[in-house]
């Protein structure tokens, strides 16, 4: 069988036009399907990048929460209520919402300010300068160097700028796991501070981050939080609410995903027909192996494996492009999001398996239609 | 007395349906026997390539049997029919189809490739009959590159890599200058007959009627008369 393999390789790529014409056609496919799906899971992973970023085991929230930056204020009492709610292991306060800071040159930045819980700091940012303590001294502030950083005029330790009249100081410069989605720089302070910065309505906690005693008391803490009438989610629960309030409450997904189709209808109508007219052409040919002795299983097995080498290899070409313009855009535009994922590529391979099927679909029905005895008549 | 190496019997074969129904074979019985070069000849639509079709197993009749050591061929399989085909049966297309994107050795290696050799050894063997239709210095060119006696004779050296009981060539000399065809003829003749091989040749050409050890002749779906060769 090797050695039929083998023929059905060199009939292949021995016609470099056509072979040539068929691996453009899928790797281009590839390419637009993984940069297209890896751009959406490179959204949806910066959407969530506060969920990320604080690593909390649980999150207590409003259960019309859609998305982290979407808060609703809860009362002082869920706290403690969550707090008393057995297999909590503890239960700390956070705040995020947004504000307008303003820079020494007079001009109004948009940043968005993380409350960390003033005992125990959980979820603190890793420092690349400063000293975490520094987090309780006048007006301080953390802010994260990501590719938001220079919207506020790259700060150092020291700079200061203006929130709602009041004055704030840069004590330590972090990085995180995660860049926002939303373009605008993160400041981390404590949680009473951000309440005493930024205006708020009556009720001030954004969530309510929980440690369980152990992953078997999950289930009873949601419960529990449910019949207080908010909702208790893990982290990947929450990442997924959030995955799913873009993917299918905004346009984000269809629009993607109509893209991602279109990418698939490219590839399937290159490939399929160049493959098929490559059959087409070879059509007498594989009708005096016929005539010599080849069985339509084997016929079978030559397109199978010539549709599948195609694929696989411009699959590969296809994962090569991706990564190499993905890189390549990441070192000019800090702020792309693109992120190629475990399912991006098997989302592709199994588009691809799909073309090299329907490709090899219509040569197989050609290929076993054509009788030997039209080769003796010409 | 002579073995026969396919046995005919009252081959009957119908193309089309009702008004448009055209008999190909009429009730057609031949010996062919080894050591024979046999040629079929007749004019245009007389029946003679689905003759050789049909008794080379890649055309089924409507009624009749074909025998080749004993056994009807069309009793088998089609996997058994494609099996028989790659062990006792040689082809030479009209118009030869060779790979153009294989090299000349690899296109007379395939029958041995089919036959699961390894693919070295398939090609050394390639090259031994490529030395036997004297083109070994031509063995890694593509076929495009040959001329067409020399492509002729490549689809020679294919059709006896398999060591077929039975060569079929289809109006081997049409594509080819007068010359060229008799000296190809009159080379399978005298290298590739031998005492346990069978050739059939459908032909138009009566300049290679000299090589033939008999000549059948058909006409309107029925063999006519049966001529001795001159060179018998």
């Amino acid at each position: 069988m090797r050695g039929i393999l083998k023929l059905a390789y060199k009939l292949l790529v021995n016609d470099k036009a056509k072979f040539t014409a068929l691996l453009v056609g899928i790797t281009f496919a590839v390419f637009l399907m993984i940069a297209m799906t890896s751009l959406f899971a490179g959204v949806l992973k910066r959407a969530s990048a506060t969920v990320i970023n604080i690593g909390a085991s649980m999150w207590v929230m409003d259960s019309s929460v859609q998305t982290v930056a979407n808060t609703i204020g809860m009362p002082d009492y869920v706290l403690d209520a969550v707090r008393s709610i057995p297999g909590v292991h503890y239960a700390v306060p956070l705040y995020s919402g947004g504000a307008l800071v303003k820079l020494a040159d007079g001009a109004y930045q948009a940043v968005t300010v993380v409350g960390l819980d003033d005992t125990s700091l959980f979820g603190r940012p890793h420092l690349l300068e400063g000293k975490i303590e520094d987090i309780y001294g006048e007006n301080a502030f953390i802010v994260v160097k990501d590719p938001e950083y220079p919207k506020m005029e790259s700060p150092g330790i020291g700079a200061q700028f203006e929130l709602n009249d009041h004055r704030g100081v840069i004590v330590g410069i972090a990085n995180v796991t995660s860049s926002g989605l939303f373009g605008v720089p993160t400041l981390y302070t404590t949680y009473y501070r951000a309440l005493q910065y930024i205006p708020n309505p009556r009720f001030t906690i954004s969530y309510v981050l929980v440690e369980p005693k152990s992953p078997g008391d999950i289930a009873q803490i949601k419960q529990q939080v449910q019949a207080l009438g908010y909702l208790a989610l893990t982290q990947d629960e929450f990442m997924d609410k959030i995955s799913d309030f873009y993917k299918f409450q905004t346009g984000l997904g269809m629009n993607l995903l109509i893209m991602t189709v279109m990418s698939f209808i490219v590839g399937l109508s290159i490939s399929g027909q160049t493959f098929y007219t490559f059959v087409l052409e070879n059509l007498e040919k594989f009708g005096a192996l016929k005539a010599i002795g080849t069985t339509s299983r084997e016929l079978i097995i030559m397109i199978l494996f010539q549709a599948s080498f195609t694929a696989l290899t411009g699959y590969g070409l296809g994962i090569g492009l991706c990564a190499l313009t993905t890189t390549l855009a990441k070192l000019r535009l800090p702020d792309y999001a693109a992120m190629i994922t475990f399912w991006n590529l098997a989302l592709a391979f199994v588009m691809v398996v799909v073309i090299a099927a329907v490709s090899s679909y219509f040569g197989v029905r050609k290929v076993l239609r054509i009788e030997p005895f039209d080769i003796f008549r010409g | 007395m002579p073995v026969p190496a396919i046995t005919a019997s009252a081959l009957v074969k119908w193309f089309g349906e009702g008004e448009a129904r055209t008999t190909a074979l009429k009730e057609v019985s031949l010996e062919a026997y080894l050591g024979e070069m046999l040629y079929i000849v007749g004019p245009s639509g007389s029946g003679k390539t689905t003759l050789l079709s049909v008794l080379s197993g890649i055309l089924r009749p409507d009624s009749g049997t074909v025998s080749v050591e004993g056994a009807n061929i069309w009793s088998l399989s089609s996997d058994k029919l494609a099996d028989f085909r790659l062990h006792k049966i040689g082809f030479v297309f009209q118009d030869y189809h060779l790979f153009p994107r294989l090299t000349t050795a690899e296109n007379v290696a395939i029958p041995l490739i089919l036959k699961r050799t390894d693919w070295n050894d398939a090609i050394a063997a390639a090259n031994k009959y490529l030395e036997i239709v004297g083109l070994k210095n031509r063995a890694g060119l593509p076929p495009v590159k040959l001329s067409g006696g020399e492509q002729q004779r490549v689809a020679i050296a294919r059709a006896i890599a398999s060591q077929p009981d039975i060569l079929i060539m289809d109006e081997p000399t049409a594509s080819l200058d007068g010359d060229t065809g008799q000296s190809i003829v009159k080379f399978v003749k005298q290298n590739i007959l031998n005492d346990k091989r069978c050739i059939l040749i459908v032909t138009h050409d009566s300049r290679i009627y000299e090589f033939a050890t008999r000549i059948l002749k058909m006409e309107d779906g029925r063999l006519t008369g049966v001529e001795k060769g001159s060179s018998a």
